[in-house]
């Protein structure tokens, strides 16, 4: 029980992570792959600032802020030096782990102070596991909820329009530079707060943390999508912590199974390739089906 | 009468390793307001080219693109489609797909204005649109339809909805029914002369269709290699039969 009450705090941890990365893969309609680097700047900054004194509000909102300015390097390369965007994302995750490592001054950090978001607020006063379910609904609601706000807005629908069709867009006075500029910020914003997040959950910051975060970001929006197909954007922003819960455990039993902790990345990119695939098997099958039957 | 259009020695130049080509070849044109200029040319006449200068999606290399007598060469995209509308050939390049009808209806009615943190009221312009669409069958109770949804002809005709909902001072329509059905193209193209002769709009359109180039606008214009080879006004056009153009392709 315990076990399965951890998983699920993870997924909605982790859920934050994909509703950022929701924003670039799913409505500015690119993959991003700064996620890498502004993850691990997220649980970086967190915990550099943690344990400098500060307190662990103070370190998310900075690591929010580091997010978004990792964010405006790629906007930036992409945006204004018309950078492709894959390259752009790389190259800006590539300097995140110099630049990560100068914050940390080191690989890896451990949270010595004993104070951090999930022992504050009378969390602590929860069963084991609970308080990351409890924080994790708070600041996914506080999160969809300002979002769904900004996509309602002018402002946010022209950003949904770039994504959509950057020529009408454009053509229509929207100045799309900016759009992608607010995009790639805001998302990168949300993914670093959530690296925030999990380093003070797991208690240590690692500046090799982002590797695969892409991946875990990537099946929580498709396993979403799959279980709940054409639901309006905002219903879809709650598919998405749905998907991160089925996906953490799918991965929970897979582990359950036997499998070695070591193949989790691999398990991790097959159980997405077999959610991205699941759209051409299921029609691949149904017509296999009504083919069958004309036979008949 | 202030000219609403004025283009003076427009060239487009596309330079190349070997050979330097002139797309444009020092175009001057003068459109009045309420004029309904058909544009006709072969592939590759610069026809779109000239669209493109106008709407700044494209610079020229030289000359100079005045509105209202306002030079507006220098200004870019977002700043001349507050003036300027265009519908592309292509339906898919006027809506978002992903979007619905409506929303896309309510991101026109906002054309060149700055996009604020505002929420957009789509409830409150709703009745809006409704009376927008109410006489057009094809996009009937389609409002919260997703653009993606509805057929090429369904989403030309909400492109050219996008176009007029803010009335443009200059309308550009880029081949806008070649892409359509006959029988689609035909009611598009009713369409769009109803609105444009109703709402008293400016407008240029390129099409190949030499039936709808004869039967439709008020002037003609035929573009051959960058420049203007034939220029008629309403009279001239009307004296004119269809086959009598073929010798200008």
């Amino acid at each position: 029980m315990n076990l399965i009450v951890s998983t699920i705090s993870q997924g909605f941890i982790w859920s934050i992570m994909a509703i950022g990365l929701f924003i670039t893969f799913r409505i500015l309609d690119f993959p991003d792959m700064t996620v890498e680097g502004s993850f691990p700047l997220g649980a970086v900054t967190a915990v550099s600032l943690i344990q400098a004194g500060h307190s662990t509000l103070f370190s998310l909102l900075i690591a929010f802020v580091f997010g978004c300015l990792a964010g405006f390097a790629t906007a930036f390369l992409y945006a204004k030096l018309n950078v492709p965007i894959l390259l752009a994302g790389i190259l800006t995750m590539t300097a995140m782990y110099s630049i990560n490592l100068r914050i940390l001054g080191k690989a890896n950090m451990s949270l010595t102070k004993p104070n951090n978001i999930f022992n504050q607020f009378g969390l602590d006063k929860l069963p084991t596991n609970f308080n990351g379910i409890v924080l994790g609904v708070i600041v996914i609601t506080v999160i969809i909820f300002l979002l769904i706000i900004f996509l309602n807005t002018e402002k946010g629908q022209a950003v949904i329009a770039t994504g959509d069709n950057e020529t009408m867009a454009a053509s229509l006075g929207i100045n799309t530079t900016v759009m992608k500029f607010i995009g790639l910020m805001v998302s990168n914003g949300i993914v670093a707060l959530t690296g925030g997040l999990i380093a003070q959950q797991n208690g240590f910051a690692d500046v090799n943390m982002g590797i695969g975060v892409i991946v875990i970001g990537l099946s929580a929006i498709i396993i979403g999508e799959v279980i709940y197909p054409d639901v309006p954007l905002s219903v879809r922003l709650i598919t998405i912590v749905i998907g991160s819960i089925v996906y953490r455990l799918i991965l929970m039993i897979v582990l359950q199974l036997g499998f070695n902790t070591n193949d989790l990345k691999l398990i991790s990119a097959i159980i997405l390739a077999l959610c991205l695939a699941l759209p051409t098997i299921r029609e691949q099958f149904l017509k296999t089906m009504r083919n069958g039957v004309k036979t008949k | 009468m202030t000219p609403l259009l004025e283009i003076k020695n427009a060239v487009k130049t596309i330079y190349n390793d070997d050979d330097n080509l002139n797309i444009l070849n020092n175009i001057n044109l003068t459109i009045k307001p309420k004029d309904f200029v058909v544009v006709l040319g072969t592939n590759g006449a610069g026809k779109s080219t000239l669209l493109d200068a106008i709407t700044g999606t494209n610079e020229l290399t030289s000359g100079k693109i005045l509105l209202n007598g306002k030079d507006i060469t220098d200004e870019n995209l977002a700043k001349r489609s507050r003036h300027i509308s265009r519908v592309y050939q292509d339906p898919k390049s006027g809506t978002a797909p992903r979007m619905t009808v409506a929303e896309n209806l309510l991101l026109a009615k906002r054309r060149g204005l700055p996009r604020r943190l505002h929420l957009r009221h789509l409830k409150e312009n709703m009745p809006e649109f409704k009376e927008l669409i109410s006489n057009l069958p094809t996009l009937d109770n389609r409002l919260n339809t997703f653009t993606e949804k509805l057929s090429g002809g369904q989403r030309q005709t909400l492109s050219f909805l996008m176009a007029i909902i803010q009335k443009p001072e200059l309308l550009l329509l880029d081949e806008h029914t070649a892409a359509l059905d006959p029988q689609t193209s035909k009611d598009l193209m009713e369409l769009t002369n109803k609105v444009i002769l109703e709402k008293e709009l400016t407008c240029m359109m390129i099409t190949h269709d030499l039936s709808d180039a004869m039967k439709y606008g008020n002037r003609l214009l035929v573009l051959k290699k960058g420049q203007i080879i034939l220029d008629l006004n309403k009279t001239e056009k009307d004296k004119l039969k269809e086959k009598d153009l073929l010798q200008y392709f």
